[in-house]
């Protein structure tokens, strides 16, 4: 075991896994985290908690992550290269394994134009792939990205991001197998409404072999209108939502009845992913709407979630 | 080259309030091939200045000079007698040309009249564009010669990030391509694909600005 997480042994277990996304609020208001926790709670198996996501500052994730840990779930620390160089990192990663952390996402970071302080420096000392090696670093050999040795234990599932849509489309493959061989255990991809072009993805993913080196999940997002669809589609490069889905959505009418089409829509999704070769589990993307991600996994036929075998005594990293 | 562009009108002025001599002084390098301080510059600029205070300061006299590179000081020797003369100075220099009047002429008044952009080079009639960070240690032999470091909004190393699309960089999609497209691409072409398989490694930022000001020591040429 590298981790002893939840989701490690869940995986190891050969189970198909559930995750979900909890957005931290912006402020340090504990009651909306808790508010989240018990939408979230025992409706998937681990919990993305987002840094400082699409640039805009909230709780951080750490802090986050640290009370779902405290309230018995199990967080997915998201860190990004955007706001921390990497004695940050480090320093922060250390935080969390030692406050309970014990997976951890790897991420870019959406550039800080898009956010709420768009006149702040970047940093970007390390990229993602150069941050999922350090961390391997920290929990293998047990010493820094600088090479001093480590006082204790970084015992952290690693995981990174991967975007099957984005261009160019034959770079997407390279990424993936450099973040593979610099040491990521698991996949969480970017939400996939297309699902036939998923498809062709993951079959040059499982002709290189690299799903059976690494955790693929395929990430998916309830839409809650057609409004939504169309939006994603004018706004969010490297994502298409099929004019079929935002057809569907836009029958169903408004409001509740348009949310409802969105979640069976993203169970349908779900269902279909499931079956393709070397798709690991699910990531759910509700932003804002974690309400959301028990009527899907519902639906999907995914609840109620197993539990992990025991975990081994102590990590062995 | 250096490219720059020239402050507002507004600030600059704001500089000059109550100065009735004024030296303009204007650089024929980098500044001058992109159109921003040069000696024509410098004209228009001081007509614009003349019209603008022609009320508020009905006395104003302005000196029009530019030397050929306001980065080295022997350059600016020339320039002693008119300073002497003047209340301020206004160097339509980069930011280097600014400091070298400031550091060669101690009690002087300088202000800058433009703004330092960048590194870069003429896309096209009008639109000049930033191809060198000055990161200290050239990468450009790895990426078949497109800066990551410079053209990727996040500066990244392995590859694009998830806003690459059709060619284009989220941060900008009208204005930028996605430099990891361009490398792609042209390594494609070159074919050295592989080259992108390898995990390009931390940086060192020290060369870069990371270490603290910079300079350059050359041994062989110092007296």
């Amino acid at each position: 075991m590298k981790s002893g997480s939840r989701l490690e042994r869940l995986l190891e277990a050969g189970h198909f896994v559930v995750t979900a996304e909890l957005g931290p609020p912006k402020g340090p208001e504990v009651t909306v985290v808790e508010r989240k926790m018990s939408l979230l709670a025992g409706a998937c198996d681990a919990i993305n908690v987002t840094d400082n996501q699409t640039a805009i500052v909230r709780l951080s994730s750490a802090a986050t992550c640290a009370i779902l840990h405290q309230h018995g779930l199990e967080p997915v620390m998201q860190m990004t290269c955007r706001d921390r160089n990497r004695l940050a990192m480090q320093a922060d990663i250390f935080g969390a394994v030692a406050l309970g952390v014990r997976n951890l996402l790897c991420l870019s970071g959406d550039h800080q134009t898009f956010g709420n302080h768009p006149s702040a420096k970047n940093v970007y000392d390390l990229d993602s792939i150069q941050m999922i090696q350090m961390v391997k670093r920290l929990r293998d050999e047990g010493l820094t990205a600088g090479g001093d040795a480590v006082e204790g234990q970084v015992p952290l599932l690693i995981g990174g991001a991967a975007n099957p849509f984005g261009d160019p489309f034959e770079m997407r493959i390279i990424r993936l197998a450099k973040k593979v061989a610099a040491g990521a255990d698991f996949i969480q991809t970017q939400c996939v409404f297309d699902v036939a072009r998923f498809k062709e993805w993951m079959r040059r993913v499982v002709d290189l072999g690299l799903h059976e080196k690494v955790a693929i999940l395929a990430g998916v997002m309830p839409l809650k209108s057609a409004a939504a669809g169309r939006f994603i589609n004018a706004n969010v490069p490297g994502i298409t939502v099929p004019e079929a889905i935002i057809e569907r959505l836009s029958r169903a009418g408004r409001g509740a009845k348009a949310r409802e089409e969105g979640m069976r829509l993203c169970a349908e999704t779900i269902q279909e992913l499931r079956t393709i070769e070397g798709v690991r589990g699910v990531h759910i993307m509700a932003v804002e709407w974690e309400e959301a991600i028990r009527p899907i996994a519902e639906m999907a036929g995914l609840l109620p979630r197993p539990e992990p075998p025991e975990r081994a005594v102590g990590p062995t990293p | 080259m250096i490219v720059a562009e020239r402050k507002p009108m507004a600030e600059i002025l704001s500089f000059i309030q109550g100065v009735n001599r004024l030296l303009v002084v204007g650089c024929d390098t980098c500044v001058a091939v992109c159109l921003a301080g040069g000696a024509k510059e410098v004209a228009v600029l001081s007509a614009a200045l003349r019209l603008a205070l022609r009320e508020r300061t009905p006395a104003l006299e302005i000196i029009e000079r530019s030397v050929e590179r306001q980065c080295e000081e022997e350059f600016n020797a020339p320039l002693a007698e008119d300073i002497a003369k003047v209340e301020a100075v206004l160097s339509m220099a980069c930011g280097v040309g600014v400091q070298t009047l400031a550091e060669q002429f101690p009690n002087a008044l300088i202000y800058p009249a433009l703004n330092t952009k960048f590194m870069g080079r003429p896309e096209t009639t009008g639109i000049w564009a930033e191809r060198c960070l000055g990161c200290g240690d050239c990468v450009l032999g790895r990426f078949g010669g497109i800066c990551p470091i410079t053209r990727c909004s996040k500066s990244l190393l392995n590859g694009p990030c998830g806003g690459s699309s059709n060619g284009r960089c989220e941060v900008d999609p009208e204005h930028l391509e996605c430099a990891w497209q361009l490398i792609y691409d042209r390594l494609s072409r070159l074919g050295q694909l592989e080259r992108l398989y390898a995990i390009e490694p931390p940086k060192d930022w020290r060369p870069a600005h990371d270490g603290g000001p910079r300079r350059v020591t050359r041994e062989d040429l110092r007296p």
